[in-house]
């Protein structure tokens, strides 16, 4: 039999469904592998203490006769922007460095109602902000197909964990592209369902109107499961709709109906010659061996997205951030020093005779306010709370945010019109290949730009996935992405499904290298 | 149009932070080429489109009004830097 941690969480479950498998054997091997290899992938921020413990429980609960569904026992990494009350939840941030929730995301309960483990949380950009996990106050996660590159972000950690067999699958959120660029990035399968099909309560926010959670898996298989596990309707999240969930499993293996599958000529043209060339190869396999009629169609908007975007998300994201306030849980300056400080400068200014600027003197508790958020916010949370604060501000809400909001219901349009005349769009999800490490932290607007193709879906509230289409010459893997109507996750999980069965880019496993030559120490890191 | 160096600092005040001398230069350089990237959206007529603000339109979502139990005073405490077991503690907001 093939080694545990290259199982499907699929196959896993029958393991453990016919008692072949323990989930403490099971845990045992992702737990040894994390141990292994973590220090040099970066993919866990926190590895769960009670991860082995909370596996033999659910062993002996089964061996009790207890009625348990199969895929009780069977572990999953968690982003770390998903609450869990046993654990911390840092967002990547030195803000939240030491926090622990006292609830469970909704996500997290339904998963721990059905029995699985969480073997630990998942590193990602600074609170999500980030197309390449390297804003983390914890240092990057790395692609383990090149460790001197971006595994992408801001899910990278979950992504790089699938990836390199440190868990089956993992959930992530994508606000902007946040699971499909790391999931194209490290050759694995990531979903950004519809907005609204899974309860955000407990994720923590960045930009309410686009954020979602989903699924990173190998298979299409496994990542239908996980949706299945995790979708459906929540009374703490107003926005979830209430909508019955498909059985995605059962739904991806019937047979492909005939298909028309659109693609946009513009994109295509925007790519690195070799990503070109595997998206091509991906529709003809779409065409030849799924029997999909394609035809051309046009987002005329879709060039106007990143602009969108960005200043959408962040105008959200700085309403948001608002709560960390260093009053009611978070980090906190010192306010000692912050006040006194703040008395030295009163006096300087009082002894220089400059009595207006003692007058507009910050108040004691709005300086302790701003000293916190300055310390504890990373460079690039900072830049989108800054950017977000001006798009709403006096005098420019109707030039920036009002217009945004305008122009997110042209790229909608764009996206209702196309589907008329096709069920689904297939193209790119990134231009390149995952790109080094500090090639884009210095021109933030050049990493802005790599969300070109993932935005859209975002904006217009449409389900959307990557999965493997192919390598680059230097081994690099490379993403397809299927986006189709509302609510349709079960088609483009189907048409995941049975590409993958004509095509092995799924089934490759990177070469990872043993080490510890960089510590991921918390007090250690810096930005 | 460009974005001058003060109006960045009347943002940072608005956005609750504190920017150091160099990382003030830094971020008013960034989001200038950011703010003059996004004003291409300046070209669009959007005469006569309503905003859109959630992709996925609902109104009115309500669930049974019925008591339940909320987050209990000690738990919403607990993460405080500063409390005095009963309520959070911040510096006087009111001069003396």
């Amino acid at each position: 039999m093939a080694p545990i941690w290259k199982a499907s969480a699929w196959e896993l479950s029958q393991q453990l469904a016919q008692g072949t498998l323990s989930s403490e054997e099971i845990t045992r091997e992702f737990l040894q592998r994390i141990e292994q290899y973590n220090d040099s992938l970066g993919a866990f921020i926190h590895v769960n203490p009670q991860a082995l413990e909370q596996a033999r429980q659910v062993d002996q609960r089964r061996r009790r006769g207890e009625e348990l569904p199969p895929w009780a026992g069977v572990p999953i990494a968690l982003k770390d922007n998903l609450c869990t009350s046993d654990q911390p939840t840092t967002c990547a941030s030195r803000m939240l460095q030491d926090y622990i929730s006292p609830f469970d995301a909704t996500v997290v309960k339904r998963l721990r109602s059905q029995g699985l483990v969480v073997l630990g949380k998942t590193n990602l950009d600074e609170f999500a902000m980030g197309s390449s996990n390297e804003t983390s106050f914890f240092g990057p996660a790395r692609n383990p197909w090149a460790e001197d590159r971006s595994p992408g972000g801001s899910s990278g950690g979950s992504a790089v964990a699938v990836a390199s067999g440190l868990a089956p699958w993992s959930l992530g959120s994508d606000t902007g592209g946040s699971i499909r660029l790391p999931a194209a990035f490290c050759g694995v399968l990531g979903l950004k369902p519809t907005y609204g099909r899974v309860s955000r309560w407990g994720l923590v926010a960045f930009a309410s109107s686009l954020d979602q959670i989903g699924p990173l898996a190998r298979s299409a298989l496994d990542a239908a499961l996980l949706l299945e596990l995790i979708a459906g309707p929540d009374e703490r999240d107003s926005t979830c709709v209430n909508q019955p969930v498909p059985r995605y499993c059962q739904v991806i293996q019937q047979p492909l109906p005939k298909l028309r599958i659109g693609w946009v000529p513009e994109q295509l043209e925007a790519l690195e010659p070799e990503v070109q060339q595997a998206v091509q190869q991906a529709l003809k396999v779409l065409r030849q061996q799924l029997g999909a009629e394609l035809r051309e169609v046009r987002l005329p908007h879709a060039r106007f997205a990143v602009a969108t975007y960005y200043i959408i998300a962040p105008s959200e994201a700085s309403s948001n951030l608002a709560r960390y306030d260093g009053i009611h849980f978070g980090y906190r300056a010192n306010e000692q020093e912050v006040l006194a400080a703040l008395r030295q400068e009163a006096q300087r200014l009082a002894q220089a005779g400059d009595h207006q600027a003692v007058q507009e003197l910050d108040s004691p508790l709005v300086r302790l306010y701003r000293a916190t958020r300055s310390q504890g916010f990373g460079t690039e949370v900072k830049r989108r709370i800054m950017l977000g604060t001006y798009a709403l501000s006096a005098g420019y809400y109707d030039q920036y945010y009002l217009k945004a909001l305008k122009v997110r219901r042209l790229i909608r349009q764009d996206y209702l019109d196309a589907f008329e005349q096709v069920d689904l769009i297939a193209g790119p999800v990134a231009s390149s290949a995952a790109f080094a490490l500090g090639e884009k932290t210095q021109d933030p607007l050049s990493m802005y730009l790599v969300d070109l193709f993932t935005v859209g879906a975002n904006l217009a509230g449409i389900p959307a996935l990557s999965l493997p289409c192919g390598f680059t010459g230097e081994g690099l893997p490379l993403g397809l992405q299927l986006q189709g109507p509302l609510f349709s996750e079960a088609l483009l999980l189907q048409v995941a499904h049975h590409f993958q069965l004509h095509t092995d880019y799924h089934i490759r496993w990177p070469q990872l290298t043993e080490g510890n030559q960089r510590t991921h120490d918390r007090n250690g890191c810096q930005q | 149009m460009a974005l001058t160096r003060a109006e960045v600092e009347k943002v940072a005040l608005l956005a609750r932070l504190e920017l150091e001398p160099q990382e003030l230069e830094l971020l008013t350089a960034q989001l200038a080429r950011v703010v003059e990237y996004v004003d291409q959206l300046a070209q669009l007529d959007t005469q006569g489109v309503e905003p859109l603000a959630h992709a996925v339109e609902l109104t009115n979502v309500f669930r049974p009004d019925q008591v339940q139990p909320s987050l209990p005073r000690q738990k919403a405490l607990q993460q405080a830097p500063r409390t005095d077991g009963e309520f959070f503690r911040v510096p006087a907001v009111l001069e003396p």
